[in-house]
């Protein structure tokens, strides 16, 4: 099992459990923790791969062929999430790794790998759906209703975007200043309220609302310019 | 994602896989197709009239404009080289729009000009349709060399890199103008340029988008 396999353990159990909601700042204490654990698993998956795609590029074949197989499932998440499903998808992950094979040459391994895969999967996808709508379909067959998969259910590979999401927001979160780091953690992650976090932290319950507030803005700042870079 | 169909795919990906170059930098490559521009300028210098050219440029409004098609040129190509790289922000496509409107704005005081100065030198329609030739002529070869660079990366909105391809060709096209422009501006002779410029991007984001749709 390849390095990012191992790191995406539990990557099929996450079609049993229901999907993960978008980060918010009330998090629980076991909640952040866990953020933590999933930033720095995420942080090393790009990482590793980046190198294994400019190993990939050297001529290295056994890298090419672990990196192939480790952008599958991120290929498959990036094309459930344009909403294509079903046979489609591995349609998409199969016309994706052709689109990387050829553009191979175009990735720069000084930037981050998974926003250079997750633009080429989407366009997939969407040259998929446009594919798909230009078919007549039949929309009162209930035989289709019966053997379509239901789309409320969460699909393999949900989890995985929403732990790169915890691991931008844990990137910006230690990128705050102290203070203000220590607000959101007080006040956002472990919920604790002004007096207890005035009694921990020992600044003054004013001087915590001014950081939580910048600190929020700062992270709002920081998330939104992921959001147009395509990391998240 | 274990099925055959892929397993087998990946080996025929990796089967005999070689090195493959990692392509320079997008404004490196911008940059290199600009270079062309100066060389193109030195083929057609016998041809040009150079002293009319002096001439025309110490005319403020034909100065800026002439600047503004060189930057546009430059802006729109470094935009759709780093538009082609997948991954990269489509914001880039912004980038030419301040020249841009240096160029379109320089070139509309050209407008009045007829007002301003009723002696200026204006184009007959012969004229004209020499400066759309010209415009379309050299415009074609400039956007066929950017859309075989462009192709070499992956773009994922070819129909936006091409319109920029074609922006950056038109820019280019009408800079290499200036030399041979033997009239001044007016509102006709801006039409004439302004319906060059349109059909040049209008062409190259029909074809060129299918040829980098067919390349990514």
């Amino acid at each position: 099992m390849s390095f990012a396999s191992t790191a995406m353990a539990g990557f099929g159990s996450d079609s049993c459990r229901p999907a993960a909601k978008p980060l918010s700042i009330g998090l629980g204490t076991s909640r952040a923790s866990g953020l933590e654990r999933h930033g720095r698993s995420a942080i090393v998956l790009e990482e590793t791969l980046s190198a294994t795609m400019a190993a990939a590029q050297t001529g290295d074949a056994e890298a090419y062929r672990t990196l192939l197989r480790d952008c599958m499932p991120v290929i498959a998440a990036a094309a459930r999430s344009k909403g294509v499903r079903g046979e489609a998808v591995e349609d998409v992950v199969q016309e994706t790794l052709m689109t990387v094979h050829r553009a191979r040459g175009s990735y720069d391994p000084a930037r981050p790998f998974l926003p250079w895969l997750r633009a080429i999967a989407q366009r997939r996808a969407i040259d998929a759906l446009r594919r798909d709508g230009r078919r007549p379909r039949e929309v009162d067959d209930p035989i289709a209703y019966e053997a379509h998969p239901d789309d409320g259910l969460p699909e393999a590979g949900q989890g995985l975007e929403a732990r790169e999401r915890e691991a931008r927001l844990a990137q910006a979160v230690a990128a705050l200043p102290r203070g203000q780091r220590q607000a959101v953690e007080q006040l956002g992650l472990r919920e604790h309220s002004l007096a207890e976090a005035s009694a921990l932290t020992g600044r003054s319950t004013g001087a915590l609302k001014v950081n939580l507030h910048r600190a929020l803005k700062t992270l709002r700042a920081a998330l939104a310019k992921d959001r147009e870079d395509g990391h998240v | 994602m274990s099925d055959g169909r892929l397993d087998t795919l990946v080996d025929q990906l990796t089967a005999d896989l070689k090195p493959v170059r990692r392509l320079a930098a997008p404004s490196l490559r911008a940059l290199a197709w600009f270079c062309l521009l100066p060389a193109l300028c030195l083929v057609l210098m016998p041809f040009a009239d150079w002293h009319a050219m002096v001439e025309r440029l110490h005319v403020p409004d034909l100065c800026v404009a002439a600047i503004g098609a060189v930057l546009t040129s430059l802006c729109a190509a470094i935009a759709a080289f780093q538009t082609s790289v997948p991954g990269r922000s489509r914001l880039w496509a912004l980038l030419p729009l301040p020249s841009l409107a240096l160029w379109i704005g320089a070139s509309s005081l050209g407008c009045l000009r007829a007002w301003i100065a009723p002696d200026s030198n204006i184009a007959d329609a012969a004229e004209m349709r020499g400066c759309l030739y010209f415009l379309l002529g050299f415009s074609l070869p400039l956007s066929v060399l950017l859309v075989v660079m462009l192709r070499r990366a992956a773009p994922m909105r070819p129909n936006l890199t091409a319109a920029l391809a074609g922006l950056a060709a038109a820019g280019a096209a009408a800079a290499l103008l200036v030399p041979f422009h033997p009239h001044d501006a007016t509102a006709s002779d801006l039409a004439m340029h302004a319906l060059a410029v349109c059909l040049i991007i209008g062409l190259n984001g029909l074809a060129g988008g299918r040829l980098l749709d067919r390349g990514a």
